[in-house]
């Protein structure tokens, strides 16, 4: 399980979809990195100049609604940034941030409690939100057993490989 | 249990599915266009021991997204999935010029049947509800395990039913219906969610107007949306297959989350102004103030069919647009593309003065071939308008049905198909 995560919140409004987080045109880019560079660009074309590595995004409701695109969490997770906290997550997304390794935290008092510029801690494996700046903690949302087992047994490749090596017993 | 429960149950093996409950289900069929594939493939290619796709008839690839080629990394992408197909020995392999649009092609080509579990690469995999079928979109890596699994895990989802009541007026189309149900709902209002749609207006709707409606699920946040097959259903699935399929029902019993009503006999055509698709307004509150435009797009998953170009057809004929506004039209694929020929539809929309391409994504989601420019207004048949969605930021995107777009190319601004239609006879 990964370790605390420390950094700096930017703060987005409801509704972050897709298409804003990396536009169509980006899609054909494979590259972890260089999705990174136009990481949020449809919404706040300076984020990747602003933010720092290990930067924290904070978010309202219905974060990454819209495209199946995998390559949207690719590009957060590209750029630097740390971890998503949202109030909630579009359903795509969620499975997405999960399955290549973006640690994302549901909470509505967290967000509520946290603004753009705050210093915050994250303990992924406890889903603890500590906020250094105004000095409060919040608790996210567990993830459902299903979802912590997969976590726990490092995300839906080795699941597929436990599986396939099952199988070929 | 929901007709979604009941597939979903056979699928994972089970008497009984609850919502909430996380099963793994076998899949009937498993897509990806050249964007998705690419990545998944990279999935696949990483994990240990999964050198084989579980079922090489099961698997469908279609190139789409930024098709022809846009630059040489679309092309790499394309190549790439190609020579996956060609090492695989993918049948469903649809290469430029032989498919289209992934969610037109599937069921034209007898590749989606009622009753059975489709997940894509592609949030509108949803589009294949409308046979009566559970389909949802998924992201790569889940799409990698499925390739070489068969299976995916799902959480049952909770359903919403939605019965419409009432007969659709002149000019008001299944896609003003599905704005309507969307702006109802919210973007966010049917999330983790089934929508099941009911009700004798949607009993009276073709194939593609259940294909539009259930394709725009997911603007409402849906995991699926799904009609009962019926007559309509079986007769165009066994024109395209001889595969057997099983139709299934819901219960008379079956547990609904909530029971929404929409009565149609006054609705009128609806526009989804920017920058959201749930932002949706009846057009003469649109129509108040006079809306330039810029572009209007005719095509797409959601209403790039022939029963949408005869329409479009039908108002532009022997007309000319306006000379303020361009207007792209892309068959949804190739096969729409050699009726609207054979019927001689390019022809009166070419001599109107649009442009026809070939069939693809690219508008739609700001790749290419119609990429809007900074301070631009589009009115588009597409499924989503959020910032930038056609191209710039600094764009707009407004959505409505072919019949209002094809309006409004003549007159430049956002107008009402019903005034045109009036001044026409």
């Amino acid at each position: 399980m990964e370790s605390t995560l420390r950094g700096h919140v930017h703060k987005f409004g409801k509704n972050v979809d897709t298409d804003v987080i990396i536009p169509g045109k980006y899609c054909n880019i494979i590259d972890p990195a260089e999705l990174g560079k136009h990481a949020l660009e449809g919404i706040d074309p300076e984020y990747t100049a602003r933010m720092k590595a290990g930067d924290i995004i904070v978010a309202d409701t219905n974060f990454g609604c819209g495209s199946s695109r995998e390559v949207a969490p690719i590009a957060i997770k590209g750029s630097g940034t740390s971890a998503v906290i949202a109030k909630s997550f579009a359903r795509i997304f969620y499975r997405n941030a999960l399955n290549i390794g973006l640690p994302i935290f549901e909470s509505s008092e967290a967000v509520d409690g946290i603004e753009s510029g705050d210093e915050i801690e994250l303990e992924p494996a406890t889903g603890v939100i500590r906020n250094v700046t105004r000095g409060t903690s919040y608790q996210a949302a567990q993830f459902p057993p299903f979802m912590q087992s997969l976590i726990d047994a490092g995300g839906l490749v080795p699941y597929v490989e436990k599986r396939l090596a099952e199988a070929s017993r | 249990m929901t007709l979604t429960q009941k597939i979903l149950a056979r699928h994972a093996g089970l008497d009984r599915v609850e919502p909430g409950q996380i099963i793994n289900a076998n899949v009937d069929l498993v897509l990806a266009n050249e964007l998705s594939a690419a990545v998944a493939i990279g999935v696949m290619r990483g994990m240990k021991g999964a050198d084989r796709v579980f079922d090489a008839n099961k698997i469908a690839l279609v190139e789409d997204h930024f098709v022809p080629a846009k630059d040489a990394q679309s092309a790499k992408l394309a190549k790439l999935m190609k020579d996956f197909a060609t090492e695989q020995k993918i049948k469903h392999f649809f290469d430029v010029g032989r498919g289209g649009i992934e969610h037109v092609v599937l069921p034209e080509e007898g590749l989606v049947a009622p009753g059975e579990v489709i997940v894509g690469g592609d949030s509108h995999t949803c589009t294949y509800g409308a046979f009566g079928a559970f389909a949802t979109g998924m992201g790569s890596t889940d799409i990698a395990a499925a390739f070489v699994l068969g299976e995916v895990w799902l959480k049952v989802p909770a359903t919403i039913k939605i019965v419409y009541s009432g007969t659709l007026k002149n000019h008001v189309y299944a896609k003003d219906l599905m704005l309507r149900t969307v702006g109802e709902l919210g973007i966010d209002g049917a999330t983790y969610r089934a929508i099941e749609y009911h009700g004798s207006t949607v009993d009276a709707l073709s194939i593609t107007g259940r294909i539009t409606m259930a394709n725009m699920a997911i603007e409402a946040g849906a995991k699926n949306g799904i009609f009962h097959a019926d007559e309509k259903t079986i007769a165009y699935v066994q024109e395209r297959t001889d595969r057997p399929f099983m139709v299934e029902r819901a219960d008379s019993d079956a547990i609904y989350e909530r029971v929404i009503a929409i009565d149609v006999d006054d609705l009128e055509p609806q526009i989804a102004c920017p920058h959201t698709p749930d932002n949706v307004h009846p057009i003469s509150q649109v129509t108040r103030e006079d809306i330039p435009l810029d572009q209007v797009f005719i095509g797409s998953c959601t209403n790039g069919y022939i029963e949408d170009l005869r329409v479009v057809a039908k108002i532009l004929q022997g007309k000319r647009i306006s000379p303020n506004v361009r207007v792209i039209v892309n068959p949804g694929s190739q096969k729409v593309w050699m009726q609207a020929a054979e019927e001689g539809i390019l022809t009166i929309l070419a001599a109107a003065g649009c442009a026809v391409n070939t069939p693809g994504c690219g508008a739609c989601f700001g790749g290419h071939m119609g990429t809007l420019g900074d301070g631009e207004r589009a009115l588009s048949t597409t499924n989503r308008n959020y910032v930038g969605r056609m191209g710039s930021p600094k764009s707009e995107v407004y959505l409505s049905s072919p019949a209002t777009c094809a309006a409004s190319a003549l007159t430049g601004i956002i107008t009402d198909p019903r005034v045109v239609d009036a001044a026409l006879v």
